[in-house]
């Protein structure tokens, strides 16, 4: 039975780099995976959503009615995604307050051939002082908060938020091995770590910074 | 023409997104040229095609609609080279014009379509909306090949067999693709043709042969326009007779267990993966469902589609359209006295669970 | 409470903050569009249509009746509306592919039979809506998704010039002018003077408008403006090309 997994926040959070990490690892393992993102006529300015699945037999329809684990990074994402969660669904949201989506110049994804992930830009500015205060889905099997952003922040570097999203997701489905993931990140990477080795260390730690942050769920 | 090394040599396993499959698959299939238009899903098989194409002595023309883009494809093959062009949605209705003509005149074009909601403008996302415009659009009759693909494998499969159908038989092809198949990234093994055994056709020009015209060799007067009833008649019966002749080389379908079923899912497309997981889940829980699934919408199993009907005591038939497929088997189950139900979802994607729970309910 | 921006009356305030890219050139455009149709009271006269690139984000901008057309096909939508009731102000509002490319054959034909209607057509080089690919106005060694190794004018020819095609194929009672985001005021005067010529009953009124397009040229807003500054107002002559009055040969 293949994995459901969503991911979904604002533009420019990097939720398409991170599922196609994802998927990119599975497939290198050998593993049947299929990504596809959100898209519709505004390519900027909604929530951006990748749906994932990955499993050992093909895979059918790339899109699922309901997720073994939905992540949503920003308010709207919660309210967008509520839609996927059931009784067996594991909802991970951000905890501490929704922020403005950090938009990178040198930003990770499929470059210059797809459409540009910083087209994806956020159009609401949401004040920092204030809570999220965007209801939960209270149908979910297990409802996780991590602050992701505060931590990115405050431990790691904005910059890498996306990848500690990513070591979190890893963690609570147990989809790929760590060593993949790496391997996935140094394949789209690679050149910007050679240019800038701290780089690379600064990604791997967000990455275990993540792992540590959830349990394994799935 | 420029033969340049092999654009894919021996076979390699990738992961990537249909729009991309397709670009690979027409350099694999030695095309000379792409004409194109933006629109939405399609826009990267020429954001692909651009980058490949100058690699391998390939050419592109963006031209400046849908109608151009459909009329230089046509010019292109006239002119001897393998040339192809991909749209969706009101793009596709925009090349009902130009694709007449192909029909008309027996023209190898190919076409690749990813299908988005309809109709007019409505979402660039995914539908089975543009089964009826593909299989039957244009003030023709049809004598059109689709090939109805269900995902990547499929896309790079049949956009090779597209080159090879389109010239071997001169019919305008099309690969009938969807949204979800374009953005969508997902394993497939890309190949050589050659090192698999499958020949490419070679095109051959319809104008400018070598020679003094009228001299020479004859002068070629190709037109699609006629003086009198009967003499379109007699030019529409030969290419129906044409068509009849190779639809049985053509026809492709598949049979997922649908010798003992009791109900007989009947999908196509993406939609088809839905219906073979429901198969395999109902199966599992005793209940005896099949799943026919035609991979050529045109021309038609028909023969296999009854045969698979006639041993069912119900059949379901699945899209994401409202009804384009449906019409198109109740065609060919006509005299079958077997309760049709159905689910229509114009522009939506459909899932095996939503099938499951359909033939659970119809208990 | 809040500061609201100053908005043309014209404007749906509802519709706003407005769903454009952030450092687009259209906002600008639709608010020298917005206070012209202030400035001249036709508010409950205007039928404004759009295209489906990124004009087709401006379809419930204004509180004025707004159709969104297939691609291409926003000038003979309103030229028919206009036609049935000639009482209503026309608008036709598009970018560079829905004008120069799968409109060209409408544009042409709605000049040469001098349809009292007003084009407005937003140049940003590119095709924004659908990712950024080449069009008729990009220039030369331009990259774009489908120019990746920037256009080659050998190839596909150099950017079309459209005022200057419409002023040559025009004749009395057009109005034909090009400006610039990058001079609001002029833009703002040509906008307004084209609205007039079409109240006036005079003829075809036309204003291309150069426009920045920051997601799809990749620049960052001192880029930006450098490029509509600089490199397109070197090749896209700002100015008008026709007043009505002006006698035949004359601009």
């Amino acid at each position: 039975m293949a994995v459901k997994i969503v991911l979904a926040g604002e533009g420019g959070q990097g939720v398409q780099a991170i599922a196609n990490i994802l998927a990119e690892a599975a497939d290198a393992e050998g593993k049947e995976a299929i990504y596809i993102p959100n898209f519709g006529v505004e390519q900027r300015g909604g929530v951006s959503i990748a749906y994932v699945q990955i499993d050992d037999n093909k895979i059918g329809s790339p899109k699922f009615p309901k997720a073994d684990i939905v992540v949503a990074l920003s308010g709207r994402a919660i309210t967008r995604t509520a839609r996927y969660v059931d009784g067996r669904t594991t909802f991970v949201y951000d905890s501490s307050t929704v922020a403005s989506a950090e938009i990178r110049e040198e930003a990770i994804g499929i470059q210059g051939v797809e459409a540009d992930p910083r087209s994806q830009r956020q159009t609401e500015v949401i004040d920092d002082s204030k809570g999220t205060n965007f209801e939960l889905p209270k149908n979910a099997g297990n409802i996780v908060g991590i602050p992701a952003n505060h931590i990115a922040k405050n431990e790691l570097h904005p910059r890498v938020f996306n990848i500690m999203i990513l070591g979190a997701v890893v963690k609570a489905t147990g989809v790929v091995t760590v060593e993949q993931v790496k391997l996935a990140i140094e394949a789209k990477l690679g050149d910007k770590f050679e240019k800038n080795p701290g780089l690379r260390d600064l990604n791997y730690r967000a990455l275990e910074k993540g792992m540590s942050l959830v349990e394994r769920v799935v | 023409m420029f033969m340049s090394d092999k654009p894919i040599k021996g076979e390699k396993r990738v992961f990537m997104t249909g729009n991309e499959v397709c670009a690979w698959a027409a350099l694999a299939a030695d095309a000379d040229i792409m004409y194109g238009y933006p629109i939405t899903p399609q826009n990267e098989v020429m954001h692909y095609w651009t980058r490949l194409s100058p690699k391998h002595g390939r050419k592109f023309l963006q031209t400046e609609d849908e109608i151009s883009a459909g009329f230089t494809t046509i010019g292109g093959v006239m002119a001897g080279r393998k040339s192809f062009s991909a749209t969706a949605g009101p793009g596709n209705t925009l090349f009902q014009e130009p694709m007449s003509m192909a029909e008309m005149m027996r023209i190898p074009t190919v076409v690749i379509i990813m299908q988005r909601g309809g109709p007019s403008t409505a979402t660039v996302i995914y539908s089975q909306q543009e089964v009826t415009m593909t299989t039957f659009g244009g003030n023709g009759e049809g004598f059109r090949v689709v090939y109805s693909t269900s995902g990547h494998q499929d896309l790079y499969d049949y956009t090779i067999k597209s080159f090879n159908t389109a010239w071997k038989y001169k019919f305008p092809t099309f690969v009938l693709g969807d949204g979800y198949q374009a953005k969508m990234r997902e394993p497939l093994t890309m190949y050589d043709p050659a090192e698999r055994g499958i020949e490419m056709v070679k095109p051959f020009p319809y104008v400018g042969k070598p020679g003094m015209p009228g001299t020479d060799r004859p002068t070629e007067y190709l037109r699609n326009t006629y003086n009198t009833e009967a003499e379109l008649y007699d030019a529409i019966m030969e290419i129906a007779r044409d068509y009849e002749k190779a639809a049985p080389e053509i026809i492709e379908w598949e049979n997922v267990q649908t010798d003992d079923a009791d109900t007989l899912i009947v999908a196509h497309g993406i939609v088809s993966r839905a219906a073979r997981g429901a198969v395999e889940t109902l199966r599992k829980d005793g209940i005896k469902a099949g799943h026919f699934r035609p991979i050529t919408l045109r021309p038609f199993a028909e023969e296999e589609l009854r045969k698979a009907a006639s041993k069912a005591k119900n059949i379901l038939v699945v899209e994401s359209s409202y009804g384009q497929f449906l019409k198109l088997v109740k065609e060919y189950l006509y005299g079958l006295d077997k309760p049709i139900d159905t689910i229509l979802r114009p522009g939506v994607g459909i899932t095996a669970e939503e099938i499951v729970a359909r033939i659970k309910e119809g208990r | 409470m809040s500061m609201q921006p100053n908005m043309p009356k014209s404007w749906n305030p509802d519709t706003k903050p407005h769903k454009f890219c952030p450092g687009c050139g259209h906002g600008l455009v639709l608010k020298m569009l917005g206070e012209a149709i202030d400035e001249l009271g036709i508010q409950d006269k205007v039928i404004f249509g759009c295209d489906i690139g990124c004009s087709l984000l401006a379809w419930d901008f204004f509180n004025v009746d707004s159709i969104q057309t297939h691609h291409g096909r926003t000038t003979p939508v309103i030229t028919g509306v206009k036609r049935a009731d000639p009482e209503l102000i026309g608008i036709a509002y598009m970018g560079d592919g829905g004008g120069y490319a799968i409109g060209s054959q409408h544009l042409v034909n709605a000049a040469t039979r001098n349809e009292k209607i007003t084009v407005i057509l937003v140049n940003n080089t590119n095709y924004g809506m659908t990712g950024g690919q080449m069009a008729p106005t990009t220039l030369p060694g331009q990259k774009t998704e489908t120019s990746p190794y920037g256009r080659d004018p050998e190839d596909t020819g150099y950017p079309t010039l459209g005022p200057e095609m419409v002023a040559a194929i025009t004749r009395k009672g057009a109005y034909v002018a090009r400006g610039t985001m990058s001079n609001p005021k002029q833009l703002k005067k040509f906008i307004k003077k084209a609205l007039e010529n079409q109240v006036q009953g005079n003829g075809f009124s036309f204003v291309e408008a150069l426009a920045s397009c920051p997601t799809n040229w990749r620049t960052n807003a001192e880029a930006t403006w450098h490029f509509v500054e600089k490199d397109m107002a070197e090749y896209f002559q700002v100015g008008e090309f026709k007043v009505p009055g002006a006698k035949e040969g004359e601009k």
